[in-house]
């Protein structure tokens, strides 16, 4: 168990990440994907990383695996704290005794991720195989186990399935079952569901929130959708171009979000509650690895930026726990906080003349 | 958006669409069962409305778009559109009944072709279609660019120098290049990120309003699905089970499937924790659908009676709403 304690949540903290930064160094130049991310995963809660694509989010779950192609990338800067070890020096050896047992992985593609050529059966028993002495017979009714508490029907047969048997639903079960296999520490899940039809999405974080509670796992929660983070995390970090642009729990986020680029994203998604009209959109797009500008990385998108913004933004607390890197999240706060307020009365003069 | 629009008479009629696959097995190739992807479809669409369709994967909802524009051919079925049956028409005159009736496909990186510059993925069509040649095709293509909010100077670039939200504007503007009246929407948006995916919704709402379209918008989002749409059909297993107003289906969703799919959603509201009804199992196999109503095995409050005989049809229960249960 791990040696530190946070004050806060009296948690252990599993995973830390310290100013971590990995880059691509590739013919067109250096990409730097992740740039100085921190963040704290506790035991048994739910960490969510959001953002849009080519953010980082991803880049950063395979440094913590060590599963960066090396070259072009690499780790250049940081410490991954697992338990109090840091990651980032161990030797490859090392690296694979943690990698499955200690930390796990379900990865966002359940057509792809699996090995077509190997039964189920065989791919969730070559991880207890590798990582415990037990033998063959043991790791395949551990394995037979596992697809039932997934909730895959007749998990006798189910064992000796290929993965083209399978829908995405179950075949994301499967690496669900084959993650658990080792009972590890720390889950790294990268877009579990974004594959998955709506009512299979329900199922399969209904399954992981349930085997989270039984097991007391950390998980990372990988996404881009803020309806999942709502509904399965208990911290979020939203990343935007390599760097961390605000963190707090759950709650303080969705109720009290004060980076501009936070606030536009929840902004730009189409509500259930609401109706028609156009919806906030956020001005160009996200920049490109290769030239992301010096200081804050949201400064060309942003209504708000200012010359200051060249220089990059320290990480204030706002509230307890809760972080934004942003010069003017102060104005950015009170300039919607009076749009909102204009939208509302609108809306009630609106109501009024119907 | 209209909201006066149902009561003129509908721009398109579709009745008792239905389009299966055949499935051939063995050495001999013979026919071994069929896949129906569309089992007796009708529905309306009114002029300058947005029908939104939602379903899971493999619930014809695809189909559906693809066989009215023809580009799979329908096995049953009409579809009444502007005074003629687009089933009925023979090819060339298909090919200029084309002008009234567009696609926007899902994958912006795969439906443009890499090949090809950006002035000639949009002027094609209009020289193909006799609307403009030579210089007045390069203008109006790039109108059409700037319209789409591109600037005009990228018309002679190709389309793997531009980002995911770019390319969907391109195949935006190669759709309503044509001016037409009728756009399917397929998955238009589904591929886009948060903050690009509000801009392109944005976009088509706009050209809605300039153009008078009518979308057929095609998609698993529920949300981007409500924001857009006018009316909701919600479609399992090849088959409409519930039609109904956008609000309506929200506030009052009666097919227990869409109770099901609605409550799936997972909201932006960290501290609403709903009453979620999570279905058992998956979408069954199309090529072997189970008896009676389809939806049977997944639903919470099936009787004897959802087990046996023809699925149910789809009937109205109210004004504009129309849902297909025997237990409604």
């Amino acid at each position: 168990m791990s040696t530190e304690t946070d004050t806060q949540t009296e948690k252990p903290v599993v995973l830390e990440l310290k100013n971590l930064q990995t880059h691509f160094f590739t013919d067109m130049g250096v990409a730097r994907s992740v740039d100085g991310v921190s963040y704290k995963v506790h035991e048994g809660q739910t960490l969510g990383v959001v953002g849009e694509s080519g953010c980082g989010k991803s880049v950063t779950a395979l440094s913590i695996m060590g599963l960066i192609p090396r070259p072009p990338g690499k780790i250049v800067g940081g410490e991954i704290l697992f338990e109090g070890r840091d990651l980032t020096k161990l030797t490859e050896a090392e690296l694979r005794k943690i990698r499955g047992k200690e930390i796990a992985m379900i990865f966002q593609e359940p057509m792809t991720s699996l090995n077509p050529v190997y039964t189920v059966g065989d791919q969730i028993m070559e991880m207890m195989l590798n990582h415990e002495d037990i033998t063959e017979l043991e790791a395949r009714e551990r394995a037979i186990k596992l697809l039932e508490e997934v909730g895959i029907p007749s998990p006798e047969e189910r064992v000796d399935n290929y993965p083209h048997n399978m829908s995405g639903g179950m075949r994301q079960r499967v690496m669900i079952a084959m993650s658990l296999a080792c009972s590890p520490k720390l889950l790294l899940a990268d877009e579990p569901t974004t594959a998955l039809d709506v009512t299979i999405q329900a199922q399969i974080l209904d399954l992981m929130n349930k085997l989270q509670k039984e097991r007391n796992t950390a998980i990372v929660m990988i996404t881009h959708d803020l309806g999942v983070v709502a509904e399965t995390c208990d911290h979020v970090v939203v990343m935007y171009a390599g760097h961390v642009a605000e963190k707090a729990d759950v709650f303080s986020l969705f109720e009290n979000p004060c980076h501009p680029y936070t606030i536009a994203l929840f902004k730009s998604i189409p509500d259930l509650v609401g109706k028609g009209g156009r919806l906030f959109t956020i001005d160009g797009m996200v920049p490109s690895a290769y030239n992301f500008p010096e200081g804050c990385r949201f400064q060309a998108r942003c209504p708000f930026a200012t010359e200051q913004c060249n220089t990059k933004p320290p990480m204030e607390e706002v509230e307890p726990e809760h972080f934004v890197a942003c010069h003017h999240w102060r104005e950015a706060k009170a300039y919607y906080a009076k749009e909102d307020a204009k939208e509302d009365a609108q809306q009630v003069e609106q109501e009024g003349a119907e | 958006m209209s909201t006066d629009s149902n009561n003129s008479t509908p721009m398109l009629q579709v009745r008792g669409l239905k389009k299966y696959f055949p499935i051939y097995k063995g050495l001999f190739r013979s026919l071994k069962g069929t896949v129906k992807a569309v089992d007796d479809l009708s529905f309306d669409l009114h002029a300058k409305e947005t029908l939104g369709i939602v379903g899971e994967s493999g619930c014809g909802k695809t189909t559906v778009g693809r066989s009215l524009l023809r580009l799979i051919e329908p096995t049953d079925g009409e579809a009444h559109f502007m005074g003629k049956d687009i089933f009925q028409l023979g090819a060339s005159e298909l090919r200029s009944f084309r002008k009234n009736m567009q696609i926007i496909f899902q994958d912006p990186y795969s439906s443009l072709n890499p090949r090809m510059t950006i002035g000639s993925i949009i002027g094609d069509a209009l020289e193909l279609h006799g609307i403009a040649q030579g210089d007045d095709k390069f203008e109006m293509s790039k109108e059409l660019l700037v319209k789409v909010g591109l600037q005009a100077s990228y018309i002679n670039r190709y389309p793997h120098e531009f980002s995911g939200g770019q390319r969907q504007r391109i195949g935006i503007a190669r759709a309503v290049a044509l001016h037409p009246s009728f756009v399917v929407c397929d998955e238009a948006v589904s591929a886009l990120d948060v903050s690009v995916q509000a801009q392109v919704i944005n976009l088509l709402q706009d050209l809605q309003d300039e153009y008078d379209l009518s979308y057929m918008f095609i998609a698993h989002d529920l949300s981007v699905v409500k924001h857009i749409s006018d009316r909701i059909a919600v479609m399992y297993l090849g088959r409409i089970v519930e039609l109904s107003e956008c609000d309506e289906l929200y506030k009052k969703p009666l097919h227990p499937y869409t109770q099901a799919l609605l409550s799936a959603i997972p909201e932006p509201k960290p501290r609403r924790k709903k009453d979620r009804i999570i279905l058992r199992g998956e979408v069954p196999n199309p090529i072997n659908p189970p008896k009676g109503c389809h939806f049977h095995p997944r639903c919470p409050i099936a009787t004897a009676q959802c087990k046996i005989g023809t699925p149910p049809v789809l009937r109205e229960v109210g004004p504009g709403h129309s849902v297909a249960c025997h237990l409604v």
